[in-house]
């Protein structure tokens, strides 16, 4: 246990600092900071000043210390849009984005969980067949058109939801479903696979055996196990969330990171670029890293493979 | 063929008949809208340059907002000025006062004082659809199932290019890997973990700020995405295969170690390799899609689906079909290729079941 974990951790930290330095050499490749960061009419001290504090005198790598000693203390530098620190224009963002995660794991999982089960137990049953469509759209379909395509029906033909922006309880809903969608397909599936799984297995027959009624087999018997894979995978997918939800907060105005990140591509804004995509790299990894621990602590056949 | 011996189980092969047979019966459960949808998909790209009807790129303003074929006249937005309107802006403004004004007030049951210069006003729209653009047009006037056409033909030759280069690399990776072991192993699989637990959608942000939205750029991103997928597929076969005896034969032959990788475990690989490209064709063309909808993808005006939902999407109380139509598009390529990758793989390599 201690060997996988002490390993899983060591990758974590390594993929954070390959990404660092991905964003550290790009940054470098599109050409000197400073003019981006200066405004056009900066004098020659300011620019020099600025030199020395990004520590552009100073070789690639000791550059790249800098560079890292700053972003582990937060500061990506200012924004260049708004003048003021990154972190700052960030941290405003942030809870929009938790939000809307939230919100669709919470309805990815009432629908998906339920529908999974009732499509393993009930085979070839019309639960079946609806759970199959969900799961094909939304493995399908690109996120942005089902956001476009559910503005267009219930907020512009039928007007009973906000298209976009971040306003009252209802702003949420259209969005959160998009973001929500892919997650309801993958979580029925898996449900529904290892239901069918649990439902083949020997202490299942022997509570049949022993005449264990059809409901209690279901709800108390099986369903324990093959809830397993479904809170590893809700795990998982908090990170995954976090990065759909780029797609997902463009289609919809909503003023989380993800569109703070689109927005900061347009305009080049890159102290506050970088920040975000730091940052959704740290949540993307450490959801990641403690699902695994909790599998492995869950599963023993995890940790001596 | 004759028999062979294989982990000293004397094989012998099918009768001529039982294979033909099993064969047959695998073809009927071919899915057949499926592989109808692809074929045409595939046949539209190929030849978009000579069957589009209209040119993807330019447009002509006064055809734009045309709606499908099948629709009738729709009503449109403008702003009301003052002054006379000329030229394109007919479309876009309408002057107050004007017949066409008060006809607009007068169907939605306003009353001209409230409204004034600078307002949007729906205005009964003089366009219904033609056969000319069945799709309709965008907001440039630009034919929508032209471009859809041509958008099926970047979609393809990203995918072609993605699954060649990714495939290959990763292929390659995977079987050096699965061969050697030991620490070029382990070297090329900790890769492996850490390229995939890199949020490469959010990365790709970053070099589209700082190098500039590129095809070249974006064949690049979705080859680093493929590659660690055949990687990991072709080692896992690999590690299986490596110990036959057939593989200890050519060995004790005389055969190298890179004739034994290309000839004699690269036919055993094949038929997962096709399963596993089938299946992520369809994730190609997603991100793909998803990136251009971001304005990180293959850079206008060269027509992507992607790009082309976006550019509906601030028009979709008055324009539906500008982003629908693409939209649907990629919908239905993408649970095409779904459905004939789950039938592929059923036929191919069941064992792959497990893994998805």
């Amino acid at each position: 246990m201690q060997r996988y974990l002490v390993r899983r951790i060591l990758i974590t930290i390594i993929t954070v600092l390959a990404v660092s330095v991905i964003i550290f050499a790009l940054a470098r490749a599109a050409g000197d900071p400073r003019y981006l960061l200066l405004p056009v009419r900066a004098t020659e001290e300011q620019f020099d000043a600025l030199g020395k504090k990004l520590g552009l005198d100073k070789s690639y790598p000791h550059q790249y210390w800098i560079f890292l000693k700053d972003m582990v203390q937060g500061d990506f530098g200012d924004s260049i849009v708004d003048r003021r620190p990154a972190i700052d224009v960030i941290g405003e963002r942030i809870q929009a984005t938790f939000e809307l995660a939230a919100a669709a794991l919470v309805w990815s999982t009432m629908v998906g969980v339920p529908l999974g089960i009732l499509s393993a137990v009930r085979r070839d049953s019309i639960f079946d067949r609806v759970g199959k469509v969900i799961a094909l759209i939304g493995q399908s379909a690109p996120p942005f058109w089902i956001g476009i395509m559910l503005i267009f029906f219930f907020a512009v033909r039928l007007e009973w939801l906000p298209p976009t922006g971040r306003e009252d309880f209802k702003s949420i809903i259209l969005p959160a479903i998009t973001l929500g969608w892919w997650f309801v397909a993958v979580n029925m599936r898996l449900i529904r696979s290892a239901m069918l799984d649990v439902l083949d297995s020997e202490y299942i027959k022997l509570a049949r055996a022993k005449g264990a009624s059809q409901r209690s087999i279901v709800w108390k018997h099986a369903l324990k196990n093959a809830l397993i894979p479904a809170l590893t995978f809700a795990g998982i997918s908090l990170g995954s969330l976090v990065t759909g939800s780029v797609v997902v907060e463009l289609v919809f105005a909503w003023p989380g990171l993800g569109r703070l990140a689109v927005q900061s591509m347009y305009t080049s804004d890159y102290p506050v670029l970088q920040g975000v995509v730091i940052i959704f790299t740290l949540m993307y990894l450490t959801s990641a890293l403690l699902v695994d621990i909790l599998y492995a602590y869950i599963d023993p056949r995890i940790r001596y493979a | 063929m004759a028999s062979g011996v294989a982990n000293g189980i004397i094989v012998t092969p099918e009768p001529r008949g039982v294979r033909v047979r099993r064969m047959a019966r695998r073809l009927r459960r071919l899915p057949l809208i499926p592989v109808s949808i692809l074929l045409v998909l595939v046949v539209c790209g190929i030849t978009a340059p000579w069957i589009s009807p209209e040119d993807p790129v330019n447009g002509d303003l006064n055809d734009n907002f045309l709606p499908p074929a099948w629709q009738g006249a729709d009503s449109i937005p403008k702003t009301v000025v003052e002054g006379e309107v000329t030229g394109y802006r007919r479309l876009l403004d309408v002057q107050i006062g004007s017949p066409e004004f008060e006809e607009a007030v007068a169907a939605r049951g306003l009353s001209a004082e409230e409204i004034q210069v600078g307002d949007e006003l729906l205005v009964e729209g003089d366009k219904s659809g033609s056969t000319r653009f069945f799709f309709g047009t965008d907001e440039l006037g630009r034919d929508i199932l032209s471009r859809i056409f041509h958008g099926a033909r970047i979609s393809l030759i990203v995918a072609a290019i993605t699954l060649g280069v990714g495939g290959t690399i990763g292929t390659f990776a995977g079987l050096v890997s699965g061969y050697y072991g030991g620490w070029v192993d382990e070297l090329i699989m900790r890769l492996v973990d850490i390229v995939l637990s890199i949020p490469i959608l959010l990365v790709t942000l970053v070099l589209v700020a700082s190098l500039g939205a590129s095809f070249e750029l974006i064949v690049g991103v979705l080859s680093l995405i493929l590659w660690p997928l055949f990687a990991r597929v072709t080692r896992g076969e690999v590690l299986q295969l490596k110990n036959m005896d057939y593989v200890a034969l050519a060995r004790v032959s005389g055969a190298g170690s890179l004739r034994i990788m290309v000839f004699h475990l690269l036919p055993g690989v094949f038929n997962t390799l096709i399963v596993i490209a089938t299946l992520n064709v369809g994730v190609v063309i997603l991100v793909e899609a998803s990136l251009s909808f971001l304005g990180a993808g293959v850079p206008p005006p060269t027509p992507a689906w992607g790009s082309m939902v976006a550019d509906g999407q601030d028009h979709l109380a008055t324009a539906w079909w500008i982003s629908t139509m693409p939209g649907l598009a990629i919908a239905l390529t993408v649970i095409s290729l779904n459905l004939f990758g789950d039938w592929l793989r059923d036929t191919l390599d069941p064992r792959l079941r497990q893994l998805n």
